[in-house]
């Protein structure tokens, strides 16, 4: 009896620690699908008719489509060259403990954002570069590059070596056993970083606000710009909102077990 | 075309080391040392964006900033802000981690809502969290009303809108910290638990003696991890208040961002960039010292 009377109390406890997530994220969504005058209505309505205007409305007058084009396009580009680039340097840092990478690693990653956007914001004036996916890609590039080093160097270093080692002798050349054997190995690992690179760049905010424009605004700063008119558009921004952080939302679930030890390994190891 | 194919490839295999990085590096280097050094350069320099040229004023910016009442409360609300979401999150981390180190059905459903809030869009949640922090209208005002308390300006008012953004982003990320703290807890060896049972050691005692000094290094790599962002935190606070009321809540960072793209000061926006950065620097510094010493023990 007091065995089942402590897990309803352990399970009851679960319930309010879990509870704050959950809230945020369904009032979300329920802002979404109030009209403007039920939002702001009060005392707040828990019960309504659910309306799906404000979705139609955030695709047919704000363009969101485009904006998520935008995002998917940057996001996507910035994942995959940070791929290319920091799967055979992490491999390389990992396999020939080269600190000093990992010391320029570090250094970017402390770096405060605005100090990038500065120089890089006059140097894409020069070039008429702003408000292009160009611009954009490059600069978030700064986050997801050493994000995906960091993360794999981890995930190289747990792999155990005797397999490449029998690939060697199998007469596998070195580039051989690293797209064939070793890749496939750390592909948890790959899946990892690939989709934090991805949150990262489509959660990115401040490099889009300085250096997008009309043609390649990407939807946080979509999202944002429903409060600069003036009057703050409240189902507007629940609709946006649930739009824009869904798919991040789903990513992450995929890989929520691999997130954890990408996040930390390279923290608690030296 | 095969022997070319082999000899690039040989090359490759012998310069491994050499090679595989190489791309990175260069790519890093254009991306990130080079806008530094230009950003290096620009603080010894008065310059309005658009206007004219950079003019050299030596350590002009750094005497400024030193008289600046802003760069001063900059560096308060910085402080603040930090100082109390840092332990807030690190602390409500490890003791719900603690309350999560068992076997239970559904902790695969606790896992799940937990990367919720890390992974959603900071500006998206943080608009909301705007709605809902409404004074007059806002949900969480209602709650507390219904209940028989108080409601609060929260963001609408200087005294509170620090908590009010604390309590954000502890929102956004305790549970970050409670999944990496549990992942370390599950790691930790059994022996000294079972030493400490047979001791007669009870619940809290284990807590504070045993899983306190083992989990150390784990807490402090979290802790360093979140101060990466959490010291150059810019989304939320831009989204909800933008600095103020007045500039109650503009922390360093977001100053040097004002003075940079609202005022174009390109050079004083620089050197306020370089102090954030020094700060950052500083406290990873101390914060290594201590992992280190914490896993000796």
């Amino acid at each position: 009896m007091t065995k089942t009377f402590r897990s309803i109390l352990f399970y009851a406890g679960a319930v309010a620690l879990s509870l704050p997530p959950v809230f945020v994220f369904v009032w979300m969504i329920l802002t979404g699908l109030k009209t403007g005058v039920q939002n702001i209505s009060y005392p707040p309505e828990f019960i309504f008719m659910p309306t799906l205007e404000n979705f139609r409305a955030v695709f047919q007058q704000h363009n969101f489509f485009r904006y998520l084009m935008n995002s998917l396009i940057v996001a996507g580009l910035a994942t995959g060259i940070s791929l290319v680039l920091g799967l055979p340097a992490a491999y390389s840092i990992a396999k020939y403990r080269q600190g000093k990478i990992g010391i320029l690693i570090l250094v970017a990653r402390m770096t405060p954002f605005v100090s990038y956007l500065l120089p890089w914001y006059i140097i894409f004036r020069h070039l008429k570069l702003i408000d292009t996916y160009t611009a954009l890609t490059i600069t978030h590039l700064i986050i997801t590059l050493p994000m995906v080093i960091w993360v794999m160097v981890s995930f190289f270093e747990g792999m155990p070596e005797e397999l490449e080692d029998a690939a060697m002798i199998d007469g596998c050349s070195r580039l051989q056993s690293f797209l064939m054997i070793v890749l496939p190995l750390v592909r948890n690992g790959i899946a990892t970083s690939a989709i934090l690179s991805f949150i990262f760049s489509w959660n990115q905010f401040l490099f889009s606000l300085i250096l997008s424009g009309p043609k390649t605004k990407t939807v946080p700063v979509a999202v944002y710009n429903f409060i600069s008119y003036g009057k703050i558009d409240w189902a507007g921004i629940g609709a946006a909102a649930t739009l824009i952080v869904l798919p991040v939302s789903v990513f992450a679930f995929f890989v929520r077990r691999t997130i954890v030890q990408g996040l930390t390994m390279g923290a608690l190891k030296d | 075309m095969k022997n070319a194919f082999s000899a690039v490839s040989r090359f490759i295999d012998r310069r491994q080391a050499f090679v595989y990085p190489a791309p990175a590096v260069i790519a890093i280097f254009f991306i990130v040392v080079i806008p530094i050094a230009y950003n290096l350069y620009l603080t010894f320099t008065k310059w309005t964006i658009g206007l004219g040229q950079p003019r050299w004023i030596g350590l002009g910016n750094f005497v400024e900033l030193i008289s600046d009442e802003r760069v001063l409360n900059g560096v308060k609300v910085m402080v603040y802000f930090s100082g109390l979401s840092l332990s807030l999150e690190l602390v409500l981390g490890l003791l719900i981690a603690v309350y999560f180190n068992r076997e239970f059905k559904g902790s695969e459903i606790v896992q799940a809502i937990y990367i919720f809030p890390f992974a959603a869009t900071p500006v998206a949640v943080a608009l909301i969290w705007r709605i809902m922090l409404n004074p007059e209208i806002g949900v969480i005002n209602y709650l507390l009303r219904s209940v028989g308390l108080p409601g609060s300006l929260w963001v609408s008012s200087p005294l509170t809108v620090i908590p009010a953004l604390v309590m954000v982003d502890v929102w956004k990320w305790t549970p970050m910290i409670t999944l990496i703290v549990l992942a370390g807890l599950k790691s930790l060896p059994h022996d000294p638990y079972e030493a400490a049972r047979i001791d007669g050691a009870n619940t809290f005692q284990i807590f504070w003696y045993v899983t306190l000094p083992l989990i150390r290094p784990v807490m402090i790599a979290a802790l360093m991890l979140r101060s990466l962002d959490n010291l150059k935190e810019f989304d939320m606070i831009y989204t909800i208040t933008q600095g103020g009321p007045g500039i109650s809540s503009e922390t360093l960072y977001l100053y040097s961002y004002n003075v940079g793209f609202s005022f174009f000061k390109a050079g004083y926006g620089s050197a306020l960039m370089v102090v954030v950065f020094l700060i950052v620097l500083a406290f990873n510094v101390v914060m290594n010292r201590m992992r280190l010493r914490a896993q000796e023990i």
